[in-house]
């Protein structure tokens, strides 16, 4: 029996800790820790509610515009004004947060993903002309001529061992490395046409945006748009492609818990693009999503309810709790594991027959030689990841061109005294629900249940895994020196912990209890 | 042509690093761009994410010119590349190989980001089973200088906000409490500006810290010495009295909570973004989120800095009485004053 303990999981977002045990290398069990706490509703009580979108913004800087989302959501919902957001302001608030997806899915293949796959040393013996290859080739050559070794990073060190693509797709990868630097970038100064900037998007407030469609920044927007298609067309799709034919063995590694869940996201006239609902692994079938039936477990959870107000909705965190071992609280829908992500919103896209979805997940999944099912694993949310990709920058070039310069952006509303309201949106990486309360014009209770809280809960009182955990256990290791299959496998969630970890909510307590 | 093969890499990496590496980041001569370096100095950064959101480090990932690969691979300034060691985002190594950067054999650079939890001795955040508290202060005495990146590191920003729940505290405050000495040169912002940073770096490079001039603060005055106010395109509209009633109104936001007038940053002419747009610009009052007293000294957002409660508005007279800043809350009066004197106010009224 040996134990593998990875902490600090890198290239994600924040503060993980993952630990298993291996026996006849395998892995039996396997711990998520989430390692921060900063406590964002506790400093949201007593505050405008207008100021919760900036504020809760800054949970995370790779989701911000989720989060500023879900909160505009949330107060048009608890201001009554959600039926009366104008289409200048419900269409901006959409190629926002689309513009936001196109950067955080590149950044995740090739920036926070990539180099599990990719062999950036290898391009010491590239002979081609490629000036960012050259370049690398450069760097490479002075850590040589001055016999350090450190002088390779931020590349190097790393585990060794299984780099397996070929030479030429290798120093292709390695270029596309580089040149999605500059997509990513792209897609955030596509998102900030309208927003202002990012991250920390400053646009978005209640009622619709502060930003106005003029003709020329439609423009500016569509041909950048555009770049970024190209780019998600010729470069990402192919690279994704391209490694998921070489490690095709990771269409069987990393399946996890096989449920899914979705809130669905981009709001149309008739409903949202990708609609929510929840489905399963086994039969595909679409069945529709109740966000009463959400709970949130703290068993093995660094929090306590406290004795006194256990009505209010607070727990009080306890960072020496027996037992526990994680800020991660454990999201639970009727009582089960849950996955969210690209790959449960695709998966629930599936099962819904959304044609769109359904073409594109049956003609790439036919080409790699798997099932729509198969796709529950570490490579099939990469390959989700990646169509999805496709599908909202493909909607955002139609959507552009609905703007009507010159019409309203938001519906003007007075701050009412008292009120509540949900906003249930999906940040890249997965389903992400605000709640709030108001009262005496000010924020009584605010509450958000984010995506890697579900993807990285620990253990729940039924001692149910969370869904990275049981995508863990059963997986066989093969080095245990250099773990890949392991760190594969959780970076392949995309988890945020900056965003999970702030919760406060008794045990077992139903938190869809506002509906929109 | 020389290559490196995995074999070779493995040889290096039990060579010795002592003795390689000349760089001092302290010069008492500025080192000058324009002196032809055969040989490449390196500058070893280790980065340090705390209770933090990422946000400086993607918007790091952002600057445009040099790009990021120009950073992480490129002289950033001629002669001098910048190496680093640790970052938490990009680093290909997990777990122990990662930490086993934590411990350089030579001088380094420290980057902070994020707000360092203090409370309970700083169990709120944890990396590699230490706490971010004990890595800041044992890091920090052995760097040559930190750059706390972001409003949270450079002054504990929103964690710290009121109630405060886990004693969260800015890099300075930290050091003045464990009476570590080490030079600390804030770059806040919610998010930092890439600009911001890479320029910093750009002259520590070129010139040395010494050259790095700094406000009352502790910001570079090169990015943070004049007000959001002071050089907004909607400024003559303020000159004028024409405020906007409604957010999305193309005029000046002070009536609808703008904090510019109370702001340092250099926002208005440097844009967002590689220069696509910034928070004004997309319509949205400033929210001050440079400032020391970010947020809680520069919220409500939405309310008017002269309507702010009383206590709110002392706290920010104090703050912004230390620099140039004074002239803010007196100037938007002296100003309102003027134009209403000069019918101009008036006029615009009649218009």
């Amino acid at each position: 029996m040996a134990k593998i303990k990875i902490d600090p999981v890198t290239r994600i977002e924040g503060h993980l800790k993952v630990e298993t045990v291996v026996e006849g290398g395998k892995v039996v069990e396997a711990k998520s820790s989430g390692m921060l706490f900063r406590g964002f509703e506790l400093i949201l009580k007593d505050r405008d509610p207008r100021d919760a979108v900036q504020i809760t913004e800054r949970i995370c800087g790779v989701c911000s515009v989720a989060h500023g989302m879900a909160s505009v959501l949330c107060l048009d919902n608890a201001f009554g004004i959600a039926d009366k957001i104008p289409d200048n302001g419900r269409i901006i608030r959409n190629l926002i947060c689309g513009a936001h997806y196109i950067h955080d899915h590149i950044l995740h293949f090739y920036h926070l993903a990539g180099l599990d796959f990719v062999d950036v040393t290898k391009l010491s013996e590239y002979e081609g002309k490629d000036p960012s290859l050259s370049s690398i080739k450069d760097f490479i050559r002075r850590a040589v001529d001055a016999g350090d070794m450190s002088l390779l990073a931020p590349f190097y060190p790393r585990y060794e061992g299984d780099y397996r693509l070929p030479q030429k797709v290798n120093e292709q990868a390695c270029a596309h490395y580089v040149q999605a630097f500059d997509a990513r970038r792209l897609g955030h100064e596509l998102t900030s046409v309208f927003s202002g900037m990012v991250p920390h998007p400053r646009a978005l407030i209640p009622g619709g945006v502060t930003s106005v469609p003029t003709t020329d920044r439609i423009a500016n927007f569509f041909w950048r748009l555009n770049k970024l298609r190209e780019f998600i067309d010729n470069v990402y799709i192919p690279d994704v492609c391209a490694v998921a034919q070489v490690y095709s063995d990771y269409f069987h590694i990393g399946k996890g818990c096989g449920n899914y869940l979705s809130y669905g996201i981009f709001d149309l006239k008739g409903g949202r693009l990708l609609k929510p609902g929840v489905t399963s692994g086994l039969d595909l079938a679409h069945r529709s999503l109740d966000p009463k039936m959400i709970t949130e477990d703290v068993s093995r959870s660094w929090y306590e309810a406290p004795i006194l107000h256990p009505s209010r909705g607070r727990t009080e965190p306890n960072p020496y709790k027996p037992d526990a071992y994680s800020w991660i609280k454990a999201p639970r829908y009727d009582g089960k594991v849950y996955e969210v992500g690209p790959l449960a919103r695709l998966m629930v896209s599936y099962a819904q027959g959304n044609p769109e979805v359904k073409r594109l997940v049956d003609s790439y999944s036919g080409d790699l030689g798997i099932n729509a099912g198969g796709l529950a694993s570490t490579m099939g949310r990469h390959l989700t990841r990646a169509l999805e990709t496709k599908i909202v920058a493909d909607n955002m070039a139609k959507w552009i061109l609905e703007l009507n310069p010159g019409e309203p952006v938001y519906y003007d509303f007075d701050l009412p005294e008292k009120g509540s309201g949900a906003g249930l949106w999906e940040a890249p990486r997965g389903a992400l629900g605000h709640w709030i309360e108001i009262k005496d014009h000010k924020i009584k209770n605010y509450q958000c249940v984010v995506p890697t809280t579900w993807n990285a809960s620990p253990r729940d009182s039924q001692e149910h895994p969370g869904p990275i955990e049981q995508a863990l256990i059963g997986t066989k290791v093969k080095d245990e020196e250099n773990p890949f299959e392991l760190v594969r496998i959780v970076r392949s969630f995309d988890p945020c912990i900056a965003c999970a970890v702030h919760v406060l909510k008794p045990k077992g307590r139903e938190v869809g209890r506002w509906l929109i | 042509m020389e290559t490196v093969s995995r074999r070779d890499f493995i040889k290096l990496a039990s060579l010795s690093a002592v003795g390689v590496l000349g760089l001092r980041l302290v010069s008492t001569q500025g080192l000058n761009l324009l002196s032809a370096k055969t040989k490449v100095s390196e500058l070893p950064v280790i980065w340090l994410q705390s209770g933090s959101c990422s946000g400086c480090s993607v918007s790091v990932l952002n600057t445009k010119s040099p790009t990021i690969t120009n950073v992480l691979v490129d002289e950033v300034v001629p002669g001098h590349h910048v190496n680093l060691l640790f970052h938490p985002t990009v680093m290909a190594a997990s777990g122990e190989k990662a930490l086993s950067m934590l411990d350089p054999k030579k001088d380094f650079a420290l980057v902070a980001e994020g707000s360092f939890a203090t409370k309970d001795e700083g169990v709120y955040c944890m990396v590699g089973e230490e706490t971010a508290l004990k890595r800041l202060t044992d890091l920090g005495k052995r760097a040559i200088a930190v750059i706390a990146l972001g409003t949270c590191a450079a002054y504990g920003g929103i964690p710290a906000a009121d109630p405060n729940p886990t004693g969260a505290k800015g890099v300075k405050k930290i050091f003045d409490e464990y009476h570590i000495s080490t030079p600390v040169i804030n770059v806040p912002g919610c998010p930092a500006h890439p600009d911001w940073f890479v320029g910093t770096i750009a002259t520590i490079l070129a010139s040395g810290l010494q050259a790095v001039e700094l406000d009352s603060q502790g910001r570079p005055l090169a990015f943070f010495e004049h007000r959001i106010h002071d050089k907004c395109p909607r400024r003559g509209y303020y000159d004028m009295g024409k405020f906007a009633k409604k957010l999305s109104d193309p005029y000046c936001l002070y009536q609808l909570g703008c904090k510019g007038p109370i702001t340092h940053a250099d926002c208005p002419t440097r844009l967002w973004n590689g220069g696509t747009n910034w928070c004004i610009g997309a319509g949205h009052p400033c929210v001050g989120c440079v400032e020391p007293g970010f947020p809680d000294d520069t919220s409500p957002f939405f309310r008017k800095i002269s309507l702010m409660n009383d206590a709110l508005k002392n706290d920010v007279t104090e703050w912004i009485g230390k620099g140039l800043g004074i002239a803010a809350l007196t100037g938007v009066g002296a100003h309102l004053g003027t134009t209403a004197a000069s019918g101009r106010f008036k006029k615009e009224e009649e218009e």
